[in-house]
């Protein structure tokens, strides 16, 4: 078990800087650098033209350098902690993130929970009622959970329920300890827009797998052992029907750290998504790299999670 | 001995795509405290499904219980709801079953100890600890060495034939006044079934319980059961005791299955022909077309009820032997 958990850390390490090393590449393909945006807002504008001082900016921050050595001496100032500053807009990066990752996480996380219980919950009730008219409606309204576009869900809600019905507020983000009511009412909205998928498909994938396993013999079994109805569903077809439920939860930890990016956008919130995304539109290299580093730890880590719970629920599965 | 469940008329049908299926049709029988019931056919003949009919186990849709009652101790089963309090009641406590599959009747992500234990906690008003000390004395009556700590095991840890054992201390661990075996050693190899059947014969002996034996094989049927029920595409075509049946077969299908029973040095003679189709049947004979004894009435006439021949305990639905003898 032990040993299991330490080879998947050096895996997920593995992941962490192939990753890495991916998006460093990748943002800087990309055509047009953070120096040029920089210069252009300049106001020296005599200076800017001067093909010198963007010559001197770009080997301040070190992007004369070949690729490969610019990895190198971002990675090891990494490992000593040193995040490094935004070229753009001058923050310091760690200090940025400490108050930013705060909003994302509880935004993430409360999402993440109200898509589970909700979810497992419809799926449940979608199975054993199947073919009823609860099954029927909640089928239809997965299926539009999973296809609809979440940009389109948000921008609908902004201007129907924000804006001519004026119930919620339109935008911003307050964190809960700060002004509990507030933040719930500002948080409404977007959670909705970022569990909507997540429930939808572990719904989709509950539903299934709970119906397989309602026709598995050890099912027929508990039922003549004369269990109630409720015993039966919870003891013996949850346990077993959550597996594939589980093996989901991965992908919709990733879905919904990876969807902050466009609530947080849409519903302008302080979090890591916009400052991945405010960090991309301005090429602003160590905020992208710094970023989406963070947003792969959380994907990796989930998934480890997940992969212990098997031994919990399936006691066949032993780690080696 | 009293008589412990009487069966009437009972008629299940599975609506599919093809049309009504009548699975089992118009079947009647009964039960006494203590006997040993032998219930023998083919596969897909109907047997099976009489006796899930019962639990209220079967799946519906498609399965509907459409005709007929089961008296069982004084109240009729098939008027209580699928799945109420009342019929809970009665399964595992009253009547419990054990199953064909012992690969997959127990649940895979539960320890031995919990999956017996429920049965006496949901039946019965004791602890935790009286319901596991109750399984650790079943498991060892039922022939697993070492029971407390077979106990801790979950099923993939267990063979076939100890997770079937299993399976007769779960239907045993209450005490039922009936048990219905539905093909329980049919999976497992040949010493491991004889085995088991004299494990299960000893303990519904011991404790006096009545057992119904659904199988195909009339031979195991013929060396524990007290009484025989024979079931053709969904009908019961005879019934009579062990001894009646075996000397003196008064249905043509029930001649055929002791030809089919293998005995040393003799050819075996199958039965010729194919069961027919469940769906759209005739109210002729089901057994008409594979017959060898059949006559030009039998195509016209509607299959005989059940009937007593001499007023004893031997009865055939067999429209020729009961004219012979004069019915």
């Amino acid at each position: 078990m032990i040993s299991y958990i330490i080879r998947r850390l050096l895996y997920a390490v593995l992941i962490v800087i192939l990753v890495s090393v991916t998006v460093f590449t990748l943002i800087r393909l990309l055509p047009g650098d953070p120096i040029e945006i920089l210069v252009s807002q300049d106001i020296m504008q005599d200076a800017a033209r001067d093909p010198e001082y963007y010559a001197r900016l770009r080997s301040e921050y070190g992007l004369d350098k070949p690729i490969p050595i610019q990895f190198i001496n971002w990675f090891f100032k990494m490992l000593r902690g040193d995040f490094g500053k935004s070229i753009i807009r001058k923050f310091d990066i760690l200090g940025e993130m400490k108050s930013r990752i705060v909003v994302t996480l509880s935004l993430g996380i409360v999402s993440f929970i109200i898509s589970n219980v909700v979810g497992i919950l419809l799926g449940i009730l979608s199975a054993i009622r199947r073919g009823k008219i609860v099954d029927t409606v909640v089928t239809v309204i997965a299926n539009i959970g999973v296809t609809a576009p979440t940009f389109w869900i948000a921008i609908l809600l902004i201007y129907f329920i924000g804006f001519k019905l004026k119930l919620l507020p339109l935008y911003g983000y307050t964190l809960p300890w700060k002004d509990f009511g507030t933040s719930v009412r500002q948080s409404i909205m977007p959670v909705f827009v970022m569990a909507l998928g997540p429930i939808s498909m572990t719904c989709r994938q509950a539903r299934s797998s709970i119906l397989e396993v309602l026709n598995q013999d050890h099912v027929r079994t508990a039922w003549s052992k004369g269990l109630t109805e409720r015993k039966v569903i919870f003891r013996h077809v949850l346990k077993n029907g959550l597996m594939p439920v589980v093996t989901l939860q991965g992908t919709m930890i990733a879905m919904i750290f990876g969807g902050s990016a466009i609530v947080e956008t849409i519903f302008v919130i302080p979090g890591m998504g916009k400052m991945m995304v405010d960090g991309m539109l301005s090429q602003d290299y160590p905020v992208v790299q710094v970023v989406t580093l963070m947003l792969t730890f959380v994907v990796v880590l989930a998934n480890l999670l997940v992969d212990l719970m098997y031994g919990w629920i399936d006691p066949r599965i032993q780690y080696e | 001995m009293g008589r412990l469940l009487t069966v009437t008329g009972l008629t299940t049908e599975f609506r599919t795509e093809r049309g009504i299926v009548s699975a089992v049709k118009n079947v009647s029988y009964h039960l006494d405290e203590g006997e040993i019931l032998g219930l023998v056919g083919e596969s897909g003949c109907g047997k099976s499904v009489s006796q899930l009919s019962l639990m209220q186990l079967i799946p519906t849709p498609p399965g509907k219980i459409v005709a007929g009652e089961a008296v069982f101790m004084g109240a009729d089963l098939l008027k209580y709801e699928k799945n109420s309090k009342e019929m809970s009641q009665i399964r595992g406590k009253n009547i419990s079953m054990i199953f064909q599959e012992p690969m997959t009747s127990l649940n895979p992500s539960m320890t031995i100890a919990k999956q017996m234990s429920e049965m006496v906690l949901m039946h019965e008003k004791v602890t935790k600890k009286e319901a596991i000390e109750r399984s650790a004395d079943m498991l060892s009556q039922v022939g697993i060495p070492d029971a407390a700590k077979r106990l801790e095991d979950y099923p993939y840890q267990l063979s076939g034939g100890m997770r079937q054992r299993v399976m007769v201390g779960i239907a045993m661990i209450c005490n039922p006044k009936m048990i219905i075996a539905d093909e329980a050693t049919t999976a497992l190899d040949a010493t491991i079934q004889a085995q088991l059947l004299e494990l299960l014969y000893e303990i519904v002996g011991r404790y006096h319980t009545a057992l119904v034996m659904v199988t195909h094989n009339l031979g195991i049927v013929a060396r524990y059961a007290n009484r025989i029920n024979v079931m053709y595409a969904g009908h019961i075509v005879e019934t009579g005791t062990v001894k009646e049946i075996w000397a003196n077969p008064l249905h043509p299908y029930t001649e055929g299955l002791i030809h089919c029973v293998p005995k040393l040095g003799e050819r075996l003679l199958p039965i010729k022909g194919m069961p027919p189709s469940l769906i759209g049947r005739p109210p002729t004979c089901p057994f008409l077309s594979r017959c060898q004894y059949r006559q030009k009435s039998c195509f016209e006439e509607n299959v005989a009820d059940l009937t007593y021949v001499d007023g004893g305990t031997h009865a055939t639905a067999c429209n020729v032997r009961l004219k012979e003898a004069g019915q």
